[in-house]
Parts: structure tokens; C-alpha cells; sequence
């Protein structure tokens, strides 16, 4: 089975947002939550860079681990995804994730966060795939139709990759070959204690 | 001449240039993109050795989205899924083999010189109301606290997820909400027994005989020893401890970031499970351990002989506000509340 990954080549990424939209639309995300968001850096000053970021789908993942009534679970695919009907909403994930990937639908107040919601690689939840259960709770799972997450698939400039993390990083590799510069695989080290090396 | 040597020098520049020229690799023509268009733009690692966080701007309402990497949460699950389960194994499974142990060795520490049957007032009924309240808040909340730790460990694989996670979510919503009468029932106890609980000389000599925890000797206390008092102040500040901590996590962002929430949840992980330890001796001694002890908070008085052998120095403090034939009367003027 291939390992699912991220990557954003941010010296592509132009801000554009088709991303989060695409994400939005895709998998009916409620308001309030946005499972991927671009972020610039350095906004309006030299040395700017915008990077579109969500769950990075971890190796070992941390949310996976602290979540006290284990409701994480990782796909064949290494798509890390949770059940909503498991999930008491304590927050844990969200101290956890270097990614700041969880949503809950309230503010959290009293601990009344909801059920967490974040990205799911456009792989659905535990319900029967593409069921409308499954859409209603996780949204689409385009992987089952034999898709990639859209956000990447819908990407102006091909800055967000997704696919398997081999290939992915080699189409990173050879970019990087070929026009002589990149600022690295944003959050890799982070999420799979590994870097492209380039 | 000087016209024809400047003509040879101009001959060998020429050729020179020519050769140098077309020696030379054509690298402007051959990788045209040799110049890094973004190279003095941020880059990962140095933005995450400088602050080990990485924060830009967007354009969603959500500004704690805008914090894009933030890898200490790695160290935080290190905290709660290793130091914190041992931490808590150690101390709450410690105490109890250790006050298994000393039961065993020691059996339950009776009043020496028997009953005397008469009784006098320990506790009225406001303290003792302020006690059970808190007591029961303290059972509920350490109950689902050690669930939130230990309970996918114990549990889950007894009940299966879908019971365990509806008692989780439940025991969440008890330990939130129960929170605020135990943390007025801390209050309280701060308040109503802090005159009783200010160290002094006579605890000094109470340690160094050991309480008559060890050994047979009743060292001399007021109303309340030095054991009692470290209780007392292991209720008041390891429950503000809690209360404080546990109001800035039910709160999120209310002047804490994550780093602040991960920092607020070792404070209350730790301090929690330390205090259940505390909290399991006390009520060993309080029921079990020690004879005469839990009549105290139960019916309010205790035995004459058991504040004679464990609180002589109360004893004597109430006899002189109010005379030995008072003291006679007391069970009767104070019937069991």
C-alpha cells in the first residue's frame, strides 16, 4: 500500500486559496472550521512565503496517541483519520497536533467543543465508504473512488502534492534538481521525523 | 616601433578575450534559473529554532489557525502518554500498598485507654457539610480525571469503545461542572480551618515522634497535628493548583495559547494525581486506620479518650473556654447531628 502524504513546495505557493475552497466545498466542512488554511509568512515584507497547511497525516501520529478513549485510527494508506462517534471532544488532539489540524464545531467553553473535525485526506470516516453517513459526518472519501484529496488535485501552480510520500518527494526532488533551489518539504521533519534530502 | 607594439599587445588582448571567452561555460544560456527567486525568504528550521513555532497571517476568522507548526506538541504527548502514566501509577498504586502494608503490619490504631462514652464536638455541621461536599466533588472528579489518563488503559478494553466513550463523555461533562462546588468547598475549608492550621513549635516534636504513626507514643496536638495540617494545606494548594489550571483548560484561549494549555495540563495532570495519592491516606487514617477518627466527620463528636490521646492540647483549649462540668453537659447539649 502506498504511504499518503503532504507537500507543499511553498516556493510555489501563490496564496490563491483554491485549496481551502476546494476542501470547503468538497466535504461540506461546516462554518467555523476550515480543516486546510494558507498561512503567509512574513506577510507584506521580504522574505515572504505562504504555506497551505492541515493534518499532515503523521507517522506515529501524536493525536492518535494522547486521545484518552482512543477514537484514532490509521488507514492502510497511513491516512490518519478518527471516529465522531468515539470522539468526547476534550481537546487533547488539539494540545497535541503540531499542526493545529483539529476543529470543533463550539468555542469550548465548559468543554462543550463538539466532536472534533479535521482533515481527512478526502478519506471519509469508519462508515461504509461513501455512504451518506460517512458524508454527512467526514465528507467525501474521494480515495475510494481512486481520487486524491482535492485540495492538491485543484492547486493552480501544483505547489500541494498529495499522493504516495515516495513519489511525491521524488516529483519534489526533480523540481528542486531542475530549477535549482527549494526551501524544503514544510512540516515533514515535523510529522515524519524525515526531510527530502535535496 | 611604439605603433607596431601597441599593435601586437592589442593582437594578444584580442586573442586572450577570445580564448577566455570561448573557454568559458555558457551559464547564463545553460541553467537560467540558477537565481533563487525566494532565497532570502523564510525558511522552516530557522523560523522553528528561533521561537519552535511557526506563525504568518491569514485570511479565515480563525487567527489560532495561523499558527501553522508548533512540534512541541510531541513533547506534551511524551508528557501525558509516559511521565504522567508513571507518575500516577507510582503514586496512587504506591500509597495504596504502602497503607496496605502498614494495615497489615499495624492493624487499626485503637484508643489505648477504650471508650470513655462521653462525647465531645469536633466538627459542627457547617464543617462537616463543607467537608462531604467537597469530599464527594473530590471522588467524582478523581474518578474521571484518572478515567481521562488511565481509563483507555483499564477500561475501555473491559467495556469496549462505544460504552466506554459514553461514560467518558459524561465523567468530561461531571468533572467540568462538579469542579466549581469543589473548588467553593476549598474555599472554605481555606477559610473555616485556617486558624487551626498554621504551623507552630508543637508540630515540630509531633514529626519527630513520628505522629505515633510509628511507634506507640501519642505526641501532643492541638486540634488540629502536624499530618492534619499538611493535609489541610495539601487540599488548599494542590486544590487552587487544580481549580486554576482545570478553569484555564475548560476556558481555551483565555489568555493561554496551546503552549499555555500544555503547560496548565501537566500543572493539573501532575498536582492531580499527587493529591489522589494524599487524598487515599487521608481517608485511610480517617476510616480504617484509626479508631474513633471517622465518628469526627461523621456524627461530629468524638471519644473523650481519643481527643485525650490524639489532641491533648485541644482537649485542654476547650475544657478552659469552657470548664469541665461544660464538658460533661456537652453530649447531651449536642446530640449526634
Amino acid at each position: 500500500m502506498a504511504r499518503m502524504k503532504f507537500l507543499c513546495d511553498a516556493d510555489r505557493c501563490i496564496e490563491c486559496n483554491a485549496c481551502v475552497t476546494a476542501c470547503k466545498n468538497e466535504n461540506e466542512v461546516p462554518w467555523g472550521i476550515n480543516r486546510r488554511r494558507v498561512v503567509t509568512l512574513n506577510d507584506g515584507k521580504p522574505g515572504e512565503r505562504s504555506v497551505s497547511m492541515a493534518c499532515m497525516h503523521c507517522t506515529d501520529a501524536p493525536c492518535a496517541a494522547v486521545c484518552p478513549v482512543n477514537c484514532f485510527y490509521t488507514t492502510a494508506d497511513g491516512v490518519v483519520l478518527h471516529s465522531k462517534d468515539l470522539c468526547i471532544g476534550c481537546g487533547y488532539c488539539f494540545y497535541a497536533c503540531p499542526f493545529g489540524a483539529p476543529q470543533y464545531p463550539r468555542l469550548g467553553n465548559f468543554g462543550s467543543r463538539g466532536k472534533m473535525d479535521k482533515c481527512t485526506y478526502c478519506t471519509g470516516g469508519p462508515e461504509a465508504d461513501n455512504s451518506p453517513a460517512e458524508y454527512e459526518k467526514y465528507g467525501a472519501n474521494r480515495l475510494a473512488q481512486g481520487k486524491l484529496p482535492l485540495c492538491a488535485e485543484m492547486c493552480s501552480t501544483k505547489s500541494l502534492l498529495a499522493g504516495d510520500g515516495e513519489i511525491i518527494a521524488q516529483i519534489y526532488k526533480d523540481r528542486v534538481a531542475k530549477r535549482g533551489y527549494g526551501s524544503g518539504a514544510w512540516g515533514w521533519q515535523t510529522a515524519y521525523r524525515e526531510t527530502i534530502a535535496t | 616601433m611604439a605603433a607596431l607594439g601597441i599593435r601586437i599587445r592589442l593582437a594578444v588582448c584580442a586573442t586572450l578575450l577570445f580564448v577566455s571567452v570561448a573557454t568559458l561555460p555558457p551559464a547564463s544560456a545553460q541553467q537560467p534559473s540558477s537565481v533563487n527567486p525566494t532565497a532570502d525568504a523564510v525558511k522552516e528550521q530557522q523560523l522553528l529554532q528561533q521561537l519552535n513555532r511557526i506563525q504568518g497571517l491569514g485570511s479565515i476568522p480563525d487567527v489560532k489557525s495561523y499558527v501553522i507548526e508548533q512540534p512541541q506538541g510531541r513533547e506534551w504527548r511524551q508528557f501525558h502518554e509516559v511521565w504522567l502514566h508513571w507518575i500516577g501509577a507510582v503514586a496512587v498504586l504506591g500509597m495504596l500498598a504502602v497503607l496496605l502494608i502498614f494495615y497489615l503490619t499495624r492493624g487499626m490504631l485503637r484508643i489505648e485507654s477504650g471508650r470513655s462514652g462521653i462525647n465531645i464536638v469536633r466538627f459542627n455541621a457547617f464543617e462537616r457539610f463543607v467537608h462531604w461536599m467537597t469530599a464527594t466533588c473530590f471522588i467524582i472528579l478523581a474518578l474521571s480525571g484518572l478515567n481521562i489518563t488511565f481509563g483507555k488503559e483499564i477500561l475501555l478494553p473491559l467495556i469496549g469503545p462505544s460504552a466506554f466513550s459514553s461514560w467518558s463523555l459524561a465523567a468530561k461533562y461531571a468533572h467540568n461542572f462538579v469542579s466549581f462546588p469543589f473548588t467553593l468547598g476549598v474555599i472554605l475549608i481555606f477559610v473555616m480551618w485556617i486558624a487551626g492550621n498554621i504551623p507552630n513549635k508543637v508540630d515540630v516534636e509531633w514529626l519527630k515522634q513520628g505522629g505515633g504513626i510509628v511507634g506507640n507514643k501519642h505526641p501532643a496536638a492541638y486540634r488540629f497535628n502536624a499530618g492534619q495540617k499538611m493535609i489541610y494545606w495539601i487540599v488548599v494548594i494542590g486544590g487552587a493548583a487544580v481549580a486554576i489550571t482545570g478553569y484555564l483548560l475548560m476556558f481555551p484561549f483565555y489568555g493561554t495559547t496551546i503552549a499555555g494549555m500544555q503547560l496548565a495540563q501537566v500543572v493539573h495532570g501532575v498536582v492531580a494525581v499527587l493529591f489522589v495519592a494524599a487524598m487515599l491516606a487521608h481517608i485511610y487514617i480517617g476510616t480504617i486506620g484509626m479508631e474513633g477518627a471517622f465518628e469526627a466527620m461523621g456524627a461530629g463528636t468524638v471519644d473523650l479518650n481519643w481527643a485525650k490521646e490524639h489532641h491533648r492540647l485541644w482537649l485542654e483549649e476547650q475544657n478552659l473556654g469552657t470548664g469541665p462540668s461544660e464538658l460533661q453537659r456537652r453530649p447531651s447539649a449536642t446530640p449526634a447531628e
